[in-house]
């Protein structure tokens, strides 16, 4: 389409810390811009954010617009958009990408309709066609199926998922282009009172994640799954059920309602395999699942299996790691 | 009296409905249609302010005339009003389309203090069309709310970003969209199910909506963003190894695969 040229990714921050989701966005972004052969952009929104500008521009980025102010440290729904609106609508990019985090599913959409323009949610997969329109992959129905998305307004707007595209590798001898914007703000509407940060715990993020279910008899049994991620150098994960009876806290919720991880291995004890569960972690490198109920459905998804009482397995796989080659373990 | 309007969605049930990987098609008769679980969350918020303080709930609907009965469902669970936008005008809308068409219904319908919606749909999964309605409407909103702290002249919400918890006030008018965790929808009682029978559902067709909605704006034709194809995955090839009996060989095998993985070191 005439007039639009160039890929913007949105560069998320909160607090001051840059979202990671921001290097996957320029890492694919920059894929897609070579392709298109023309240059990648990116927005930040910040508070005395040049280090975290030129970070940017290390990681693929050939000009970064930023908007420096004070009240932009956190999240201002109103006055964001509108500023990123403004730039978008001067610069003109064909391809304009959000990380799908909370904030950019929420933000996302504004700026899609005063742009007039589609947006396609949550996807795990871009390429760009033979008359260089972007298709955009994403799962529905709870992971259950794949839709391939086209937009026949620019930008073409999409967010895409944490922890699908691969970051460049960080070159700080690459150059670019940091541009201080104006900053134009209105009444944000909407005053934060206050903010509290989590308790720690991250499955979003963890390589490792040993999950409970309700295969597990009491909150107790835990103990033996948090030995096993210790081991593994792994976190706890559980599914929705245990959150809803007040085992766990919400942080841990692996599932639709909960979290999307993405780990290198996930070990699933005593977890049945609701279709909500599966959605959250279907895309585990190594699937790992313990239940004594050979037709759960988590099998039909898993890469190793043990139908066995839960607890006697986990706590035995975590004696064997603990004494080493202790083969001479007798069944319990 | 706060005004307050609680789109809802007729889902298939997820538990229940059949993908035909061959042919990438959903079998939405496969399973029976309800209120997407999201939006009983959202709907609850809203009859607990009625309770409270004093509201009118206004759900409303895009859908098939079948949608009529998530509207009656919802009017059971303590809705005071069902309006459904049915029009075969409006078919094949993306989130963009459903959401301008949802918006120019509130809008027909008169002003709205405080719209909840669910966070997002089980079937489209994208949480888009609550943010967008707010954006159509020129109004702010607070996405992924797990907690309603206060309300009287301001809403006093809590919005839970990956782990943090902000607290956000607001004057109306407002949109949220509402989490799981704020509230145990109830459930309705048999003589609610059958006042709900009875009740009128209302309905808004393109035809009403054009009053002040641009129709060239609705449905398929309306939709910036275009399905071309539909993949229904068969589970991702995993080879699937199943240890079963005896525990000690099963672990150590186990074992074995995941030093193989690299995943765990190996402790010979």
């Amino acid at each position: 389409m005439k007039g639009y040229k160039g890929v913007m990714i949105y560069a998320e921050q909160r607090s001051g810390r840059v979202h990671p989701v921001s290097y996957e966005l320029l890492g694919k972004g920059r894929e897609i811009a070579d392709k298109l052969n023309t240059k990648l952009s990116s927005v930040l929104l910040g508070s005395q954010m040049e280090g975290e500008a030129e970070e940017l521009i290390y990681y693929g980025a050939d000009t970064v617009f930023l908007y420096d102010h004070l009240g932009f440290r956190e999240f201002d729904l109103i006055n964001y958009k509108r500023n990123i609106v403004r730039l978008v609508e001067e610069v003109r990019p064909e391809i304009l990408l959000l990380g799908a985090t909370h904030l950019g599913r929420s933000l996302g959409p504004r700026i899609a309709v005063a742009l007039s323009t589609g947006l396609t949610a949550d996807c795990i997969g871009l390429d760009i066609d033979e008359q260089n329109n972007l298709v955009q992959i994403r799962p529905a129905f709870s992971g259950n199926i794949l839709a391939y998305i086209r937009t026949a307004t620019r930008p073409q707007m999409a967010t895409i998922r944490y922890r699908v595209m691969h970051k460049q590798e960080r070159d700080p001898g690459r150059r670019g282009e940091v541009v201080r914007k104006d900053v134009e703000l209105v009444d944000p509407l909407l005053l934060l009172v206050s903010r509290e940060s989590s308790s720690g715990v991250n499955v979003a993020d963890a390589d490792v994640i040993v999950s409970g279910g309700r295969g597990l008899k009491k909150p107790e049994d835990f103990k033996i799954l948090e030995g096993l991620a210790e081991v593994l150098g792994g976190v706890i994960g559980c599914s929705r059920p245990l959150v809803d009876d007040g085992w766990m806290g919400k942080e841990h919720q692996v599932g639709f309602s909960g979290n999307t991880v993405k780990p290198k291995l996930y070990v699933a004890c005593g977890v049945s395999g609701s279709p909500q569960h599966l959605a959250g972690m279907r895309a585990s490198d190594i699937i790992v699942a313990v239940n004594s109920d050979p037709s759960a459905p988590i099998f039909k998804i898993a890469d190793y299996e043990n139908c066995a009482r839960t607890a006697a397995h986990s706590r035995r796989g975590l004696g064997y790691h603990q004494t080493g080659a202790d083969r001479e373990l007798s069944d319990g | 009296m706060v005004r307050i309007v609680v789109p809802i969605k007729q889902v298939p049930d997820m538990e229940r409905v059949k993908f035909d990987s061959e042919k990438g098609t959903v079998d939405r008769n496969s399973a029976p249609g309800e209120i997407n679980p999201f939006d009983l969350n959202a709907l609850e918020a809203a009859v607990q302010i009625k309770e409270k303080v004093g509201a009118t709930v206004t759900t409303i609907s895009m859908g098939p005339p079948q949608a009529e009965a998530a509207l009656r469902d919802a009017l059971s669970r303590g809705a005071d009003r069902g309006i459904l936008v049915v029009d075969r005008a409006f078919a094949g809308a993306d989130t963009w389309a459903t959401s301008y068409t949802l918006a120019t219904a509130i809008q027909t319908l008169g002003q709205a203090d405080l719209i909840i919606c669910g966070e997002k749909t089980v079937d489209g999964d994208t949480g888009q069309v609550g943010p967008e309605i707010a954006e159509w409407l020129d109004m702010p909103h607070v996405a992924y709310v797990s907690e309603m702290k206060s309300v009287g002249e301001k809403v006093v919400v809590v919005s839970d970003m990956e782990g943090d918890r902000y607290v956000i006030a607001s004057r109306f008018p407002l949109l949220i969209t509402v989490t799981k965790d704020i509230n145990s929808p109830r459930l309705p009682s048999f003589s609610d199910k059958l006042k709900a029978r009875k009740a009128e559902i209302e309905k808004l067709t393109a035809q009403e909506l054009s009053a002040v909605g641009d129709p060239s704006r609705f449905g398929l034709k309306g939709s910036p963003t275009r399905l071309s194809k539909v993949i229904v995955p068969s589970e991702e090839g995993r080879k699937g190894e199943i240890f079963r009996g005896d525990l000690g060989e099963a672990t150590m095998k186990l074992a074995d695969a995941l030093v193989r993985g690299g995943l765990l070191e190996n402790v010979e």
